[in-house]
């Protein structure tokens, strides 16, 4: 645990406090999605295609509908047809909700095996599998494309005659009958490759893998007869359902009400709506309640998966070590709808070393998976294993030390990123020298087939608009709501700069999170953006909440407002020495002062905020079995201000195990008619705490100008690294380049083997 | 038309009957019978361990046990582990050492780690690491709750 005591000027944040929301949660009385109940609540399943390409011809329900206990059964013909397909969601890009709706309910076609295609609401689960199990699906079967390269080839079957091109933050252009584009670059990269002296190219690949929460998808909703509608459900945005809802079962969106409820992992992965709409015409057929909860395997068939990618490398240095010029082709899986993380994956491919002449070529490619959603530093992490390992290998064949090589080509505060803008203000040159200087840099590594490796990794914070609303309430506590769903701890972390702000205990301030009707607007928990970003609104919140109290003192003592002043919870009156009124004192008359104290803000952030992280790692590998062991990993990261020390090191090691797992074990397995083969914890292989470590965490605290106490999101960052890390640490056990990812035993082996002629010759 | 079993097992120390058909999990009666939602469901196949419960002194995934199985058994689940408003030592240490995140294998990790100190009062890291290795976190990275737990031993 970290110390306790205030550091720096501040007196919470910094500090690590039990949070408010874990005596429920050590005791089991926290409610989580699938813990609610409602009176005569009825219970969803979700018939799913088998198939991954197929033209539907009939679906006949009748067999389902005789089954007694069976309310209501929906498939796509009882989805409208959407009012607008496509939502322009400014910097965001564009939303197709045609295609959202589509990948809640098939309606012609179904697009990956798990597609939905049929529900069922029946008195209880078992009745609602039976019943789900009876409905026949007539299928005309197409062939499936399931990677990016088959995709992008000539004679590839068309997943959809036509599609609107992504636009996950940058837009694509449409390029293949599967494909859009993005092309970005800078200088003259011909030029650029002509000055080297040294030109490497190589290629890498990612397979699809999947956030893994532990908490599968749950819903629970009830429309009424006045086409009022409820959801309590787990989500990373309860905004952002809400509206996506609205759209696809058409009633007003303020008719609306989305309940978070506490939520077991999302990691970018709950971001987006599944269940809720089946379960909502469910709902209006039944005139009950409809609970749906996915199965395990109906979330690693339907849900969340990450892409799989395709990246090819063109590097050019200098002997000296500058790097001259760059070429990078990018092709990011989308799943079955265009709009995958391509954009981001550019971004962390090309924002850590001033390339003077680059150019991106970048796909955004559409297969017969589901729906690729954002995981945690979304795209990054197939970026870094390719580009650290190029970095770390142009290192290696010039003979330079790989922390002097990434320092020759830094990015530093201001230098120029592809898409056009600087970099905003970071230290990179002290994360570096950290790293150099570290014990973990510099202790020497000896035994057989043991190898040290680092990657490093810059990735931006989303700002945007959050809300907050805070009350002072006559006994001095303070409620705080906030529209930011608590993935990890950001209630106290929000709670703490709230009472940092107020200069009060963070004991007197209660945390919610609130429901669509009872506050602002926000944009969901993601992109490492509710800490930094809500955080500087409840400080915002926190400075109107002061500057009405200090009215109040004003009218008790018959002066100006602008002659009180407050520090630390106290309120003095610069005209009248040692006259003073404490938060307490002064909550306490708020009603004979003028009635309330509250604030409510909706506001906005800066976006693009820049943290690093360097992860360093020591392994063993098995040449005999091509099993990694991991010895020793240190991770380096630049958080801004740790406003929960303790949770920030938690959102560290979480993210680094996440890559981890990404590294050497995790992947989805497909048949070659694309039916996914692993849909099960047991044989999608999630790190247990035996395949671990302890990992131990370094914070670097370099202030961010865009929050009032300089805090930056951490929470995505760490799952980026170590991929190339542990990639380049295998290099330095056994001599070989991982290039295909995960780094599973049998890829080690192979690899280890082929290089034994070489060194036997 | 119900097909339903009358059992009878000790929750928590009380004594409790409950009906159940042949094809409920324990699982799924603590929660949907008996509303002891503190046990959660993962992946309902016996490979997250969210739902540990310790039965007859024994840890187990309750969604691979039927209910009608636990007829006078003693069980033992997340509810039951504080003594009133007194937290268990492993309960205590996961608050203070931030051994948990989003709090959904929480109360999985709660059981298995009392299964261990039950048999072993005083494990080692390895120890730890080999018996929780049959609960899946997916939010922590297990070095922090491997620390409560170690904490927990200390206490």
């Amino acid at each position: 645990m970290s110390d306790a005591s205030p550091k720096n000027g501040f007196n919470v944040v910094g500090t690590s406090p039990i949070r408010p929301d874990g005596l429920d949660k050590v005791t089991g009385r926290a409610q989580f999605a699938d813990d609610f109940h409602l009176p005569n609540m009825l219970h969803g399943k979700i018939l799913r295609s088998p198939h991954a390409h197929a033209r539907i011809v009939s679906i006949d329900t009748s067999a389902a509908e005789a089954l007694p206990g069976v309310r209501a059964v929906v498939t796509g013909a009882d989805f409208p047809a959407v009012r607008h397909e496509l939502l322009n969601l400014g910097t965001a890009g564009v939303l197709n909700i045609r295609e959202m709706s589509e990948n809640c309910m098939a309606k012609d076609k179904v697009l990956y095996d798990g597609h939905a295609v049929a529900a069922v609401a029946a008195d209880n689960p078992h009745d609602a599998e039976l019943a789900m199990n009876l409905i026949k699906v007539e299928y005309e079967l197409l062939p499936p494309v399931m990677n990016v390269r088959a995709a992008m080839a000539d004679d590839a079957p068309v997943v959809h005659e036509n599609f609107h091109p992504g636009g996950f933050i940058a837009p694509t252009e449409k390029y293949l009958p599967n494909a859009s584009r993005v092309q970005l670059g800078n200088g003259d990269p011909e030029q650029g490759f002509a000055e080297a002296d040294l030109v490497l190219e190589r290629e890498y690949t990612a397979e699809t893998i999947h956030q893994g929460y532990i908490e599968s998808h749950v819903t629970t909703v009830t429309w009424d007869s006045n086409d009022y509608v409820t959801v309590w459900t787990a989500t990373q945005g309860q905004f952002a359902l809400r509206d996506h809802l609205a759209d696809i079962i058409q009633v007003p969106i303020s008719n609306i009400n989305v309940v978070p409820l506490e939520i077991g992992g999302g990691f970018g992965g709950k971001e987006r709506l599944y269940i809720d709409p089946v379960a909502a015409f469910l709902s209006k057929k039944s005139q009950c309640p409809v609970k749906i909860a996915m199965r395990r395997d109906e979330v690693f068939r339907a849900t969340g998966p990450s892409s799989g990618t395709f990246i090819k490398l063109k590097f050019g240095v200098k002997r000296d070590g500058t790097l001259t010029a760059a070429h990078l082709h990018m092709a990011y899986e989308a799943g079955a709808y265009a709009g995958g993380p391509l954009f981001l994956g550019i971004m962390s491919a090309t924002s850590r070393y001033n390339i003077p002449n680059i150019h991106i070529d970048g796909f955004d490619v559409i297969v017969n998976k589901p729906t690729m959603r954002p995981y945690r530093a979304p795209g990054a992490p197939q970026a870094l294993f390719a580009v650290e390992q190029m970095i770390d290998e142009l290192a290696h064949e010039l003979g330079m030390d790989p922390i002097d090589f990434r320092m020759q080509n830094l990015m530093r505060t201001g230098d120029r990123l592809v898409p056009g803008f600087p970099l905003a203000p970071i230290d990179t040159e002290k994360m570096m020298e950290t790293v150099k200087a570290h014990p973990h840099y510099q202790a020497p590594l000896e035994g057989a087939n043991r190898g040290r490796g680092l990657a490093y990794s810059i990735w931006f914070n989303i700002g945007e608009i959050s809300s907050a609303r805070m009350q002072v309430n006559p006994d001095g506590s303070v409620t705080l709501a906030t529209a930011s769903p608590d993935l990890s701890g950001t209630r106290i972390s929000l709670a703490m700069q709230a009472a940092e702000a107020l200069g009060i205990d963070v004991e007197q301030v209660s945390p919610t999170v609130s429901d669509t009707q009872s506050i602002g607007f926000s944009l969901p928990s993601v992109g490492s953006r509710t800490t930094y970003s809500t955080g500087a609104i409840v400080c915002e919140v926190a400075q109107e909440i002061l500057k009405q109290m200090c009215e109040r003192a004003a009218l008790l003592w018959e002066t100006d407002a602008a002659d009180v002043s407050v520090e630390h919870g106290v309120f003095s009156n610069k005209t009248e020495p040692g006259q003073s009124i404490t938060f307490n004192e002064l909550a306490a008359r708020m009603f004979e002062t003028g009635g309330p104290i509250s604030h409510h803000r909706t506001g906005h952030t800066q976006s693009f905020i820049p943290g690093t992280a360097v992860h360093l790692v020591d392994v063993e590998v098995d040449p005999d079995t091509g099993k990694v062991d991991i010895l020793r990993y240190t991770i380096f990261q630049d958080v801004g201000k740790a406003v929960h020390p303790d949770y920030v090191e938690g959102q560290m090691q979480g993210a680094a195990v996440q890559g981890i797992g990404m590294a050497l074990n995790e992947e989805y397995f497909y048949d070659d008619e694309g039916r996914l083969k692993n849909a099960s914890l047991l044989d999608y292989r999630l790190p247990t705490s035996l395949d671990v470590p302890m990992l131990e965490t370094v914070v670097l605290e370099t202030p961010n100008p865009a929050h009032p106490f300089g805090v930056r999101g951490c929470g995505e960052i760490s799952i980026a690294p170590p991929p190339a890390a542990i990639a380049n640490a295998i290099h330095d056990a056994v001599g070989v380049r991982l290039n295909s990812m995960p780094m599973a035993p049998h890829k080690v082996c192979a690899a280890v083997n082929a290089a034994k002629p070489a060194k036997a010759a | 038309m119900s097909n339903k079993s009358l059992v009878t097992a000790t929750i928590n120390g009380e004594d409790k009957e409950f009906l159940c058909e042949p094809r409920q999990s324990l699982l799924e009666v603590l929660r949907d019978v008996l509303y002891l939602t503190g046990t959660k469901e993962g992946c309902n196949d016996g490979n997250c361990g969210a739902c540990s419960v310790i039965v007859d002194g024994v840890l187990l995934d309750s969604c691979c046990m039927l209910a009608v199985e636990a007829e006078g058994s003693s069980i033992e689940t997340i509810e039951g582990l504080a003594t009133g408003t007194e937290l268990h030592p492993l309960q205590r240490a996961f608050l203070e050492e931030t051994g948990l995140q989003c709090g959904i294998c929480t109360p999985g990790f709660l059981m298995a780690a009392k299964a261990l100190l039950d048999k072993t009062p005083k494990p080692d890291e390895q120890q730890v690491r080999h018996w929780l290795a049959g609960n899946l976190c997916r939010c922590t990275g297990y070095d922090k709750l491997v620390r409560s737990v170690l904490k927990a031993v200390e206490a």
